[in-house]
């Protein structure tokens, strides 16, 4: 069963009655990006059959892993996992594997999104082009449609019009926008959003920052400043730091994750993108190799294609099993 | 990281008679080697192993020629394969015989298509052209807005068409516009779209049709994984693209991408982008991307940069004095303020060959650098000129005044008289042994 928002959020959310219709069309959306990745991954395994002394078969196990980009080093600890294990038949493999990936994707155990503080202050960070206004826009409007009242803080003051993206994403959640011009101080910007919500009551801060490359010492020390700023306006912010990671990446993902989580203490990824062919196991390296967990999935460009993740079906779309569970 | 591949092949293939052929068994391990190489520099599997093939018909029974070791002489065919590979195809773009040339440019989203845009514009535009954008990106809140706001910063005309969701609408308005105004160059930026998006591809299809462009050219992240295949292979087939623009290189991907596009696609990389700041265009380097795959030192990139970074007088003056072996502050603020322009510390000491694998495990703090610059700029002119002077009650002023600790101050005087050590050596003609430097330094902390 997919993780729900409730879950995700501690379960104590009033969660809006969406009515079988929407749960259905919800749930539909995530299945049919899932399949796309499960599609292809499920060719791979085609063939595969179970034979602990077939050297060929596990080698072709590799090769799925690998070109879901788990890199080589995660993709062998997944192997020997699986070996140590002794699996006796193929149904023995596909649960297994199930379990291992799992393991690796949440770290910590089911992920939750802690937003018990008023107001909860979530700072979003990535490279460019990952998706992240795109993300806070989704994540605003599921708050809002929670029951929260949400302010979106345009801290990207570097990229022509990013501040008019958000704008355009608040205004369709709902939510009150801060601003400031371009080339403005993007601690400045955090800090007035946050007295903003002090001032208004407002339940919850999303702090969109600018795309940077993991590279630019002098821009990863401006993001520690905002996070400073933030810790320093109010006591134990930021709650959650998300790290927002594009399903296409590569091996440079666990680089990413380390060097951000470095720079701003990251609490969580979210995975972008994961409604093409790409299967995001690169999210599986980060996991194992920085310890960071996976708490949100995007599978679309719809405002409700943001879900929790869910680390058994991110696993058996990795793998290509549990294809029976899904045909009901 | 930055371990290169050739200390790795040296180290596999050191128990080798150093002359003679190479065989079948001692090949097995470098291959091996290789493979993992490639496949963490993100290429795809596939293509690793068609790669991986064909090195081994070459390199088997190669003769090891007498400068080289096997380790190198595999390393040498492995490059030269990689670049021959990657440098196959004109990677020029067409321009019409007739004005204006239209140039469509495609790609995911978020690949950097609009930055691109504006960067070709900029470098058409001080090639002599007189470049026009066309904002067809009607799906993402804004990027009208972009396009234009970095139109006006090159001083380029955007044409768009506000208040529709019909690109071959705003593809041909802008068509129509840069007729008009006698533009010789149109160049489209267009929404990002998901290859399986059948509907999006579709509307990519029609705006082709309707603008016939010269050159369509698919904008590709550095930082892609194997699914670059995928993606390259559906782009070719919808739209045929003619050449890719390989952006964000000024991250530290290796990207394998590059090859694994050219490989399955055929299609070479027309240039490379890096930065947000609007600067044209980079011109592809088979051999450099070979370098940067393979994970060893880009020498030429370094290069380069470093001739970039420096302006020209100032490094001739301080190479005079770095000659003779004099090192002030001036100049270790100089040479340090340099190597920032260059990028990180680490990731331009990665690129000379060898080096990379004697600072690992040594971390360069990039944050200690900072506080350099700071305790030197409250240093008086006479004081950098002659550290020497710089005792008990000098170095409490520049303490204070640069926010840091005496001892911090120390630190730094010493580091300077390391770096002087350093320099005399380099002027005699020895490689210095940074890893006991750095070593030192590390302890001293």
């Amino acid at each position: 069963m997919t993780r729900t928002w409730a879950e995700l959020l501690g379960g104590e959310v009033p969660v809006e009655d969406e009515g079988d219709e929407g749960r259905r069309r919800r749930f539909n959306r995530l299945r049919a990006g899932l399949r796309k990745s499960r599609e292809s991954i499920a060719r791979g395994l085609v063939g595969w059959r179970y034979n602990p002394d077939d050297l060929d078969a596990w080698e072709g196990l590799e090769d799925i892993l690998i070109a879901a980009d788990c890199g080589m080093a995660t993709t062998q600890e997944v192997v020997e996992a699986l070996e140590r294990r002794h699996p006796r038949s193929e149904e023995d493999v596909s649960t297994g594997l199930e379990e291992i990936v799992a393991a690796l994707a949440s770290p910590r155990g089911e992920p939750t999104l802690d937003l018990s503080a008023r107001p909860a202050v979530i700072l979003v960070v990535g490279v460019n082009g990952t998706g992240k206004t795109t993300t806070i826009g989704k994540l605003a409007s599921r708050l809002a449609a929670s029951g929260r009242s949400v302010i979106v803080a345009a801290a990207d003051t570097y990229r022509a019009a990013a501040e008019e993206q958000l704008e355009v994403w608040a205004r369709r959640a709902g939510a009150d926008f801060v601003g400031s011009s371009r080339g403005g101080d993007p601690a400045a910007v955090a800090f007035d959003a946050i007295e903003a919500a002090q001032a208004r009551g407002r339940d919850v801060v999303i702090v969109d920052t600018a795309g940077r490359l993991h590279t630019q010492t002098n821009l990863m020390e401006e993001l520690a400043k905002m996070r400073r700023v933030i810790a320093a306006k109010l006591d134990g912010a930021p709650h959650e730091t998300l790290l927002v990671v594009d399903a296409t990446t590569g091996q440079n993902g666990v680089r990413q994750a380390r060097l951000f989580d470095e720079a701003v203490s990251v609490t969580g990824v979210v995975l972008t993108k994961l409604d093409g062919t790409a299967k995001g196991g690169a999210v599986l390296a980060i996991g194992n190799e920085v310890g960071l967990p996976v708490k949100l999935v995007g599978v679309g460009e719809h405002l409700d294609d943001l879900q929790p993740f869910d680390a058994r079906d991110f696993a058996r779309a990795l793998v290509g099993v549990g294809e029976a569970a899904d045909n009901e | 990281m930055f371990d290169s591949l050739s200390d790795k092949l040296q180290g596999v293939l050191s128990d080798l008679r150093r002359r003679g052929k190479l065989s079948e068994a001692d090949l097995k391990k470098a291959l091996r080697e290789i493979r993992l190489a490639l496949l963490e520099a993100d290429v795809n599997f596939r293509v690793v192993k068609e790669f991986v093939a064909r090195v081994r018909e070459r390199a088997l029974g190669a003769e090891v020629s007498k400068s080289l070791t096997p380790g190198q002489e595999v390393v040498k065919i492995v490059h030269e394969e990689l670049a021959d590979l990657m440098g196959k195809g004109s990677s020029k773009l067409a321009f019409a015989g007739r004005p204006p040339t239209v140039i469509l440019l495609c790609g995911l989203q978020g690949s950097g298509k609009t930055t691109a845009s504006a960067k070709l514009a900029l470098q058409l535009r001080k090639e002599g052209k007189s470049p026009a954008l066309a904002a067809c990106d009607l799906a993402r809140p804004a990027a009208i807005d972009q396009l234009e706001q970095l139109g006006c910063q090159i001083q380029v005309p955007t044409y768009a068409l506000r208040g529709t969701g019909d690109a071959v609408a705003a593809a041909r308005h802008g068509l129509e516009q840069a007729r008009a105004q006698g533009r010789d160059v149109l160049i489209l930026d267009t929404a990002g779209r998901l290859h399986v998006d059948e509907q999006l591809m579709d509307d990519l299809v029609a705006v082709r049709q309707t603008v016939r462009p010269h050159d369509v050219l698919l904008v590709l992240d550095a930082m892609t994984g194997q699914d670059a295949v995928t993606v390259a292979e559906a782009f070719a087939r919808r739209v045929a693209f003619d050449g890719v623009i390989m952006t964000k290189l000024d991250g530290d991907a290796r990207g394998g991408a590059a090859l694994s596009v050219k490989a399955v696609t055929g299609v070479p990389i027309t240039f490379t982008s890096s930065g947000e700041k609007l600067e044209p265009l980079e011109a592809f380097h088979p051999a450099r991307m070979a370098s940067r795959i393979l994970g060893m030192g880009d020498v030429l990139t370094l290069i380069e940069r470093a001739e970039d970074a420096a302006e020209e007088d100032e490094q001739a003056k301080l190479e005079r004095r770095l000659a003779a072996g004099v090192l002030t502050f001036d100049d270790f603020l100089k040479s340090y303020r340099m190597m920032r322009k260059m990028g990180s510390f680490k990731s331009v000491v990665s690129m000379i060959p060898g080096l990379g694998k004697q600072l690992q495990g040594v971390d360069v703090n990039e944050r200690e650098l900072g506080r350099v610059e700071a305790i030197i700029l409250s240093m008086t002119p006479e004081e950098r000129c002659r550290p020497d002077l710089i005792k008990g009650s000098r170095r409490q002023r520049i303490a204070r005044g640069s926010g840091t600790s005496v001892q911090q101050v120390n630190q730094l005087l010493a580091a300077r008289k390391q770096m002087q050590k350093l320099v005399k050596q380099i002027g005699r003609g020895k490689t210095p042994n940074l890893q006991s430097i750095a070593a030192q330094q590390v302890r001293r902390r």
